[in-house]
């Protein structure tokens, strides 16, 4: 753990970020870019308030009952983003069911660790995907039921 | 690397480093000794008390040394406090964190604190020190400028405000302390003209050393204590002299120039000029009433610590005051008291000048920023 993270402080806790977390952070992937549109997506989430900091939000497109696609935005600090960027490239390919199940153990896991305070940034975004899986099914429905 | 983090730390001045080498290896000895090496110590910091006294207008026996400025933060608030054991004292919401948990503190051992609202600009009214002193108040603590916004509080109005109430009860209280860390390198610190009974500032913040902090203390104030030991400093704060650091602070003192803070104020309203050409930025604080060194504001959509970071890569040092960025968590309490809307409070980016900072470098830095700001813009989820 110790050659991963060059700062600990005195109780022995990270305090910089990993590795891993920084090249997520300066190249995220699955940002939504603008030669993409909110239409061409199935669903969306998003959860978090500018007040507290971190606001996500996730675009999923769904074939044959899997994430066929995801994009994201956030606002917030270099762990959001980070987690955000790691949690797109692990839920593409996976069953709505499967995808749903990730947690932000999951995604610090990922990302090599995280500073024991930052960890609350990373438990967004697997909420910001339950979410958008929750409002595809809800409409997967509505349609049904038309 | 562009260093815009002078509000943090200064480096050490190559002349002040000089001057302090011979007291780590050659003149160790302990000043409270008999013998030629502890004479010699002993007499360096005396040199040194005397150019500090200078730079304050005050009496070298008025000064005591100590670890930097929050140990003079504290044993100004702690000391005058447990010398009287009960009162009423007054300080703002803008204080530093040295001041405000030492009066946190001294609110669990039984004091009332009154924490005065600054104005949107980040100024404490001497009209507000006025309406919140009562016949009880034992301290007044108020910062010369404060360290996020960089804004300059008219001291000198507020202790003349105190002097005026004090001679009124024919009283020796309330006594008046001013944080003056970051007002140090800028302000001109004569005790007598600010009429203060207690000042605090550090090596740190003017090209001096880490860990020496000095506070003013005048003649007749009594305090109590934070350190028990051999009796140095007057008693006031035992341990053995931190010697090379308090020679450090007396040469930093002599090094400090108004025409350089002059030259940073200009460099700064430059800074500000570009950065408000940015959509969405806004200056945090009194455009006029501010250090020479500070630029502080928020940029919305942009998070700081983000930005922080992706001018870090850029090889720009700068801070911010998101929550993000600090242990605790918690969003900047000094944005907060000046009514920074909550969802822009973590967008925030200091940038604090300092005397290497060229106009290159200025622009360096705007245009730097501005690329963060696409950047962070193209990610970001809100507006």
């Amino acid at each position: 753990m110790s050659k991963k993270f060059d700062v600990l402080d005195v109780g022995g806790e990270q305090w910089l970020y990993s590795d891993k977390v920084k090249r997520h952070f300066f190249h995220p992937k699955g940002v939504l870019t603008e030669n993409l549109k909110e239409e061409d997506f199935d669903a969306v989430g998003e959860v978090g308030s500018p007040a507290c900091g971190d606001v996500m939000k996730i675009w999923i497109k769904v074939a044959d009952n899997k994430i066929a696609d995801l994009k994201w935005k956030t606002f917030g600090c270099a762990s959001a983003i980070a987690s955000t960027s790691i949690l797109s490239e692990m839920a593409v390919g996976k069953t709505l069911a499967r995808a749903y199940k990730i947690t932000a153990q999951d995604i610090v896991r990922s990302l090599g660790g995280l500073p024991r305070r930052k960890i609350h940034c990373s438990i967004l975004g697997d909420q910001a995907l339950r979410k958008a899986i929750d409002n595809y099914r809800k409409s997967e429905k509505s349609k049904g039921t038309k | 690397m562009l260093y815009f983090d002078h509000a943090a730390a200064t480096p050490t001045d190559k002349r002040v480093l000089k001057a302090m080498q011979p007291y780590f290896d050659k003149i160790f000895g302990n000043p409270s000794g008999l013998h030629e090496l502890s004479r010699q110590a002993a007499r360096a910091i005396a040199r040194a008390r005397r150019a500090v006294a200078d730079f304050l207008s005050c009496q070298p026996e008025e000064l005591i040394f100590t670890s930097g400025g929050t140990e003079s933060d504290n044993l100004a608030i702690l000391g005058v406090a447990r010398k009287f054991k009960r009162g009423h004292i007054i300080t703002s919401k803008i204080e530093h964190p040295a001041v405000l948990n030492a009066c946190r503190q001294l609110e669990k051992e039984g004091f009332k604190v009154t924490y005065l609202l600054p104005s949107r600009a980040g100024i404490i009214s001497a009209e507000a020190v006025r309406g919140a002193l009562r016949a009880e108040t034992i301290l007044v603590s108020i910062m010369m400028a404060n360290n996020e916004i960089g804004t300059i509080q008219p001291i000198a109005e507020i202790g003349q405000i105190i002097a005026k109430f004090r001679r009124a009860k024919r009283g020796a209280t309330p006594l008046f302390h001013s944080d003056a860390c970051q007002a140090a390198g800028f302000c001109s610190l004569d005790v007598n003209k600010l009429s203060v009974d207690l000042l605090t500032f550090s090596g740190a913040k003017i090209y001096g050393p880490k860990g020496i902090g000095v506070l003013y203390r005048k003649t007749g104030v009594e305090l109590e204590p934070l350190v028990y030991g051999g009796g140095q400093e007057g008693n006031l704060r035992s341990g053995t002299e931190n010697v090379p650091g308090i020679v450090g602070v007396g040469a930093a003192v002599k090094y400090i120039s108004s025409r350089e803070g002059e030259r940073e104020s200009k460099l700064r309203d430059l800074l500000i000029e570009k950065l408000l050409c940015i959509p969405g930025c806004r200056l945090n604080g009194d455009p006029h009433k501010r250090l020479p060194n500070n630029v502080n504001v928020t940029i919305a959509g942009v998070e700081g610590e983000s930005a922080v970071l992706c001018l870090d890569r850029l090889g720009i040092a700068c801070s911010t005051g998101s929550a993000c960025s600090s242990k605790s968590l918690k969003p900047s309490h000094v944005l907060e008291a000046i009514g920074i809307d909550k969802d822009v409070a973590h967008c925030s980016l200091r940038l604090t000048l300092g005397r290497t900072i060229s106009r290159a470098d200025i622009l360096r830095a705007a245009g730097a920023i501005k690329e963060v700001v696409g950047k962070l813009r193209q990610i970001t989820s809100i507006k």
